[in-house]
């Protein structure tokens, strides 16, 4: 990787940022590039990119805007693979015709490059071209989590959202100003990619018909599509002329489109790693019947009541089922326990009695996911229950999803549902928005 | 494709930005899409004709390139049965700006239905659907999908609607038939489709709906400004 535009006098360039942490903490073999030549840190700082006697992959280019040209001719020369262009002062500062420029460069030689006016790729364990410094920022793990934001700004804050939250990326990408890669290029890449499983996107607009190119990819991507729109409240709304016009402003129009094409849009930022966390577990949507087993009642009516907000249905079980479960529950809660859904089978009731419940509701008909609330203050409970409750799901094949309280003294449950891949939530809402995701993703 | 004769109502509208409602429901009844019966004349001896060959009530409406708003410069007349209304009522039409003809048109009856047409900058053209009179607008309650629709896309489209149930006869009331209305739609947003280098946006509103037939009533075609025409 070459880093040009490092500087001689400041440290804490952007180039220099990414140099260091690139040379010092990630398996990069990495180059600085500045036209004084001579040395940095004790490292060979090259005039050009033509100088360094090695093939090139990657060139992360943070000069001024109009040295951009020429910096990418030389990169061209070179051979290089391709380049993350950081540097602003391009379209989004009036300079559309230097943005040209490099765009019609870049495309006449097939030259890929993301930005310019972007933070570049995050790539867990193998490249990193923010400019931040790596001890401020806080990085997700390694994960399975493809996300591509059109604000740099965004991007990070999710990272550490998605940090917060125990969510893995495989690679996140700043697109900037997206001159030559998109959004549908990196559809495109990240449906390739073996270590993705969920690709997701913050999006404050599209150009020109854009967002049809971007259903149509969608439409026939194999990996779930989350989406967190910026920009809802209506504005440009000119004294309509028409029905039509008043009433489709443009984020109806964006959100009423995911839709119909099984785009699973969050509405926030909170919902953006719920959805990532359940769809990275559960690919396949849902028609949104929950049933919900607890060992508070009034955690199950509270979760019932997120459903019905969030347009879930809390369905009737069948009686069968409900035999079923009662005849296989310890003598001790037989009598008290409630078994109509949701579920309460009271803090007396242990593993074996959580298990029962959630094997026989994934045997009903009326229920395509389960959600299960675990109190592990309750003394039935043990450290147990997140592996073998974990085994069930896999054994029987509908979605679960787990809501423990995200303390250290229960992460041994946490790891239990995570290491098996069953999504966990911190909170009761956290994991009907998981379903919410299910639901949002349903083949059409 | 446009057709050579949709082209040329295309172009022959240019100049006032919009298509005027006999030569936009043309464009519909060419695409299979049902629409009145009626007639465009400037001629009272014609409307009466219509009027008996009819049988029922009708109702007549100012054809003028000054207006775009029908009911706001009281162009619209409903429900004519008396020979006699019928002839004071087309002086006066004529009498308005630039309104050389009426469209006199048999009237029809059902639940009023709104389908719209916008043509999205990100998106291209989108199809809106939804219940006419005031719960579009004051309860924005309308479903939008992007052009072309299959039938699977209208059936969601209603059964997204609040208004939904009406569509399929709410207590007791007549409902909608689903099979004309998807006609109505799959057609229109091929429609759109074709025209979407050229217009801005659409409204069929309303379509009157019944358990027989979708008629469109009305219908308008706002042009795109020719510079921001799609090459």
């Amino acid at each position: 990787m070459a880093v040009i535009g490092v500087s001689t006098s400041q440290d804490n360039h952007p180039a220099n940022v990414i140099y260091n942490k690139n040379l010092l903490r990630y398996p990069v073999q990495t180059y600085a590039v500045n036209p004084k030549g001579g040395q940095l840190n004790r490292e060979p700082l090259y005039k050009s990119v033509l100088e360094i006697d090695a093939p090139v992959d990657l060139a992360v280019i943070a000069v001024r805007a109009n040295f951009v040209p020429d910096v990418v001719a030389q990169c061209i020369e070179k051979g290089v693979r391709g380049a993350v262009i950081i540097s602003g002062g391009f379209a989004e500062s009036g300079n559309q015709d230097l943005q040209n420029q490099v765009a019609a460069m870049a495309a006449a030689a097939d030259f890929p490059f993301v930005g310019p006016n972007c933070l570049g790729i995050y790539a867990p364990e193998a490249v990193d071209t923010f400019f931040l410094p790596g001890e401020r920022i806080i990085h997700p793990k390694k994960g399975n989590v493809g996300f591509v934001s059109q604000s740099g700004g965004v991007l990070v804050d999710q990272m550490v959202k998605f940090a917060g939250q125990g969510i893995g990326v495989s690679a996140a990408v700043s697109i900037g100003n997206k001159a030559c890669i998109r959004e549908t290029h990196l559809m495109d890449w990240f449906e390739q990619d073996m270590g993705t499983r969920v690709i997701a996107f913050y999006i404050e607009g599209f150009d020109c018909r854009e967002g049809r190119a971007f259903i149509r990819r969608a439409q026939s991507c194999t990996k779930p599509i989350v989406v967190l729109k910026a920009g809802k409240s209506a504005r440009g709304m000119s004294a309509a002329a028409s029905h039509t016009a008043s009433v489709a402003g443009d984020y109806r129009v964006f959100s009423e489109i995911m839709k119909q094409h099984c785009v699973a849009e969050a509405d926030t930022e909170y919902e953006l790693s719920a959805f990532c966390e359940a769809l990275s577990c559960y690919p396949k949507g849902i028609a949104g019947n929950v049933g919900i087993v607890s060992l508070s009642g009034g955690h199950g009516v509270v979760a019932a009541d997120a459903c019905s907000l969030h347009g879930l249905t809390i369905p009737r079980i069948d009686p069968a089922t409900i035999e079923a479960v009662r005849s296989r529950l310890s003598p001790e809660i037989q009598a008290i326990a409630t078994l109509e859904n949701p579920l309460d089978l009271t803090g007396s009731c242990v593993d074996a009695d959580m298990l029962a419940a959630v094997r026989h509701l994934s045997r009903d008909r009326n229920v395509d996911c389960i959600l299960a609330l675990l109190l592990p203050y309750s003394p039935g409970i043990s450290a147990d229950i997140g592996a073998r409750l974990s085994q069930v799901a896999r054994n029987e094949g509908k979605p679960l999803i787990a809501y423990v309280p995200k303390e250290d003294k229960y992460k041994i449950i946490i790891e239990g549902f995570e290491l098996n891949q069953i999504p966990v939530a911190s909170s009761v809402e956290g994991a009907v928005l998981m379903a919410k995701a299910l639901k949002r993703c349903r083949p059409c | 494709m446009l057709t050579f004769q949709e082209k040329q109502i295309i172009e022959d509208a240019g100049p006032v930005g919009w298509v005027l409602e006999p030569a936009a429901k043309q464009l519909l009844a060419g695409r299979g899409l049902t629409i009145p019966r009626g007639v465009v004349t400037g001629s009272l001896d014609t409307a009466r004709q219509f009027l008996v060959s009819v049988g029922g009530p009708v109702v007549i409406k100012a054809v003028s390139a000054h207006i775009l708003h029908k009911t706001e410069h009281q162009a619209v007349v409903t429900g004519i049965v008396d020979p006699d209304i019928l002839a004071s009522q087309m002086t006066r039409l004529l009498s308005l700006d630039g309104c050389g003809q009426v469209l006199v048109e048999e009237m029809v009856s059902g639940i009023e239905v709104l389908v719209g047409a916008k043509n999205d900058p990100q998106f291209g053209p989108v199809v809106v659907l939804g219940l006419g009179g005031t719960s579009v607008e004051i309860f924005n309650d309308t479903a939008i999908r992007l052009a072309p629709v299959v039938a699977l896309d209208v059936a969601s489209m209603v059964s997204s609607l609040g208004a939904g149930p009406i569509f399929e006869g709410f207590r007791g009331r007549p409902g909608v038939n689903m099979a004309a209305l998807t006609r109505m739609l799959t057609g229109f947003s091929h429609l759109v489709m074709d025209l979407e280098p050229f217009f801005e946006s659409i409204d069929l509103n309303p379509v009157i709906c019944s358990p027989d037939r979708c008629v469109a009533a009305d219908a308008r075609i706002l042009l795109l400004p020719d510079r921001e025409r799609l090459s």
